[in-house]
């Protein structure tokens, strides 16, 4: 779970994806892609995305990020300490998911993980506002994961079939991780559901909450489409009849209706946000941006 | 009706002498108490008040760490970290698992700690103030936690010495990437750098008092010692540990704020300073910079999260009756 090689004694191991590694800590369950590999392929050159794909995994990136910033604040504040464990594995799911995305993203452009996620401005993010939404109680953090989660696990599903092998290697590992994700928080919608008179009320009023995001994870767009149609992307609108079915059968058991509530226009994609991401990168990029050019 | 209660009087009697004798053995023999098995009453309350603490300081431990997840400067570092603050929610639930074995639920010592009748800790006390508080903490905090564990794992209580082995084995991953992080601000820039000294200027005496009350003010080690809970004394372990940072901090560059700390040839220990005593005690007693807000966020998060854990606990009664009408209509 910890990475203890540094980056340089990768490199001269010359471990890439598939090949026999060399250090103990370089096994990973199921030989699976980390970060790191990624960041190696694309700084050594053995892959470059194309512009749109790069521009595609920032999004995927993106997402990821900011979420797992939201997750981690519940560490060492969740309601049993089962749930800190449950959130931190999650949080850190995601956050891996982020760091491969925007590896393989920044390769594009020459940039690293870090520059993408310490140094863009609010405009140049492209997370979608759902994300973005504060944790609220564990009611709306519990809601918020359930459309996340559902909509990832369609969205990774797919593109396993991607063109792009790093984009189709990434969510082979997401999608395991995130059906997990699935699976916790329907039990979740579950038992506020029909624990208590308290807790329905509070899951019925969080996905009031959450509600309004939903549409925008579905918007296709330009980069979309022409992505979808080249075989390398998953265009978000064919992902939304198997989430209403997927979704609708856990609210059905939970006797929860899906919220009448009318569509937020979204628009994280282009960079228009809500008024919650600027305190998130406020806070997450304070210390790097104190120390520009600094290694850690 | 006399001579019963007489009878049943001695028949305890001789049951605890019986018990007493097969504890007494198994101590002899350094062998392991098991949950079901006899023990003298202070031996288990002994117990329970260690291992509870140690459950506890686990638990507020998280503290201090986790508020420096959602400003780490690198990705990889916020995922260490993550990572890291969780392994401690994970010791704290084996630990609470070992302690109630014992005899007391977890709810009783989580209401016992947010009462504020509960010890943990001390060190956790003190903030976290810069981003090298991350490293000084792996490297001192948990490295003096290591030195105090490792011999924990050979407690006489099965329950307590097989969770410290695991603890132990997360613990010194926990270490390493304490070291880690000062190292690369070590040989980082000159602010860098100065941020990581005085990291370790601040954690040094806290870390050094994390073994307890020199051995002849620790009116409780020697009980512990003849039970076999504890294997060496206070004064010997933090003697190793400095021992142990000198060859360290020689590595990261760095100093130790102490110009006193020596390696006695006769009694072939490592010494150390003068260490500050009545600033342990009163931290101990609650005067510390953060008890306050420590307690504080433990007793939010739980009060907090009443609502769902009585939810879970409907919800569960609920399948279970479903499940036995079920049954009985079959």
């Amino acid at each position: 779970m910890i990475p203890t090689d540094s980056h340089d004694s990768q490199a001269r191991s010359g471990a890439l994806v598939g090949v026999g590694p060399e250090s103990a800590t370089r096994i990973t369950p199921g030989n699976a892609l980390r970060p790191e590999d990624i960041a190696l392929e694309v700084s050594t050159g053995l892959v470059k995305p194309a512009e749109d794909a790069a521009e595609y995994a920032l999004r995927l990136g993106d997402d990821a990020l900011i979420l797992a910033q939201r997750l981690g604040h519940w560490i060492s504040r969740a309601p049993e300490l089962e749930e800190d464990v449950a959130l931190g594995n999650i949080a850190l799911d995601q956050l891996g998911h982020a760091r491969s995305f925007l590896s393989y993203a920044g390769g594009a452009w020459g940039k690293s993980e870090d520059d993408l996620a310490y140094f863009r401005r609010e405009p140049e993010f492209r997370s979608a506002h759902l994300v973005e939404q504060p944790n609220g109680d564990f009611a709306v953090t519990i809601a918020r994961q359930f459309v996340v989660s559902y909509y990832q696990f369609e969205l990774y599903r797919r593109l396993t079939e991607s063109k792009d092998s790093t984009l189709s290697a990434i969510a082979a590992k997401a999608v395991k991780e995130v059906d997990y994700h699935r699976d916790h928080s329907a039990q979740w919608v579950l038992r506020l559901a029909l624990g208590t008179e308290e807790s329905r009320r509070r899951i019925q009023h969080a996905f009031k909450l959450i509600w309004p995001y939903v549409d925008e994870l579905f918007l296709d767009d330009e980069l979309t489409t022409r992505l979808a149609e080249a075989g390398v992307a998953v265009e978000p609108s064919s992902l939304r009849g198997d989430f209403d079915r997927l979704t609708g059968e856990v609210l059905a058991e939970a006797e929860l209706e899906v919220p009448q509530v009318p569509a937020a226009p979204g628009g994280g994609r282009r960079g228009r946000h809500s008024e919650h991401l600027g305190y998130i990168l406020a806070e997450m990029q304070v210390l790097a941006r104190e120390h520009p050019g600094a290694k850690w | 009706m006399a001579s019963q209660i007489l009878q049943s009087q001695q028949d305890e009697a001789a049951l605890e002498a019986e018990g007493q004798a097969y504890f007494d053995r198994i101590i002899s023999e350094d062998s392991r108490i098991e949950p079901r098995d006899w023990m003298p009453a202070g031996y288990r309350k002994t117990l329970l008040r260690q291992i509870s603490q140690h459950a506890h300081s686990e638990i507020i431990g998280m503290q201090p760490e986790a508020n420096w997840i959602s400003r780490a400067p690198s990705l990889k570092r916020k995922a260490i970290l993550m990572a890291k603050v969780q392994d401690e929610a994970g010791h704290g639930l084996y630990l609470y698992s070992a302690a109630e074995t014992l005899g007391q639920s977890r709810d009783q010592m989580m209401d016992d700690l947010i009462a504020g009748k509960a010890r943990y800790s001390s060190i956790f006390n003190y903030p976290a103030l810069t981003w090298a508080d991350m490293g000084a903490i792996g490297w001192l905090v948990d490295g003096a936690a290591i030195c105090n564990q490792v011999p924990l794992c050979r407690a006489s209580y099965g329950p307590y010495g097989r969770a410290m082995v695991r603890i132990c084995k997360e613990e010194s991953f926990h270490q390493r990437q304490g070291f880690e992080i000062l190292l690369e601000l070590a040989n980082g820039t000159p602010e860098q750098k100065q941020m990581a000294q005085d990291a370790v200027n601040r954690w040094y005496a806290p870390s050094l008092m994390m073994f307890g009350p020199p051995d002849d003010d620790s009116p409780n080690s020697k009980q512990s010692m003849a039970w076999n809970i504890k294997r060496f004394s206070n004064d010997e372990l933090r003697s190793r540990f400095v021992g142990m940072m000198v060859e360290q901090v020689r590595i990261l560059g760095l100093t130790l704020p102490d110009s006193e700390v020596r390696f006695n040839e006769e009694t072939r220990k490592w010494e150390h300073g003068p260490l500050d005593w009545d600033e342990f005690k009163e931290v101990l007693d609650g005067r510390g910079p953060c008890n306050a807000q420590r307690l504080e966020r433990r007793r939010k998060a739980h009060d907090n999260g009443a609502w769902v854990r009585e939810a879970a606990a409907a919800y569960a009664e609920k399948q279970s009756r479903k499940q036995a009408e079920k049954e009985l209509a079959a």
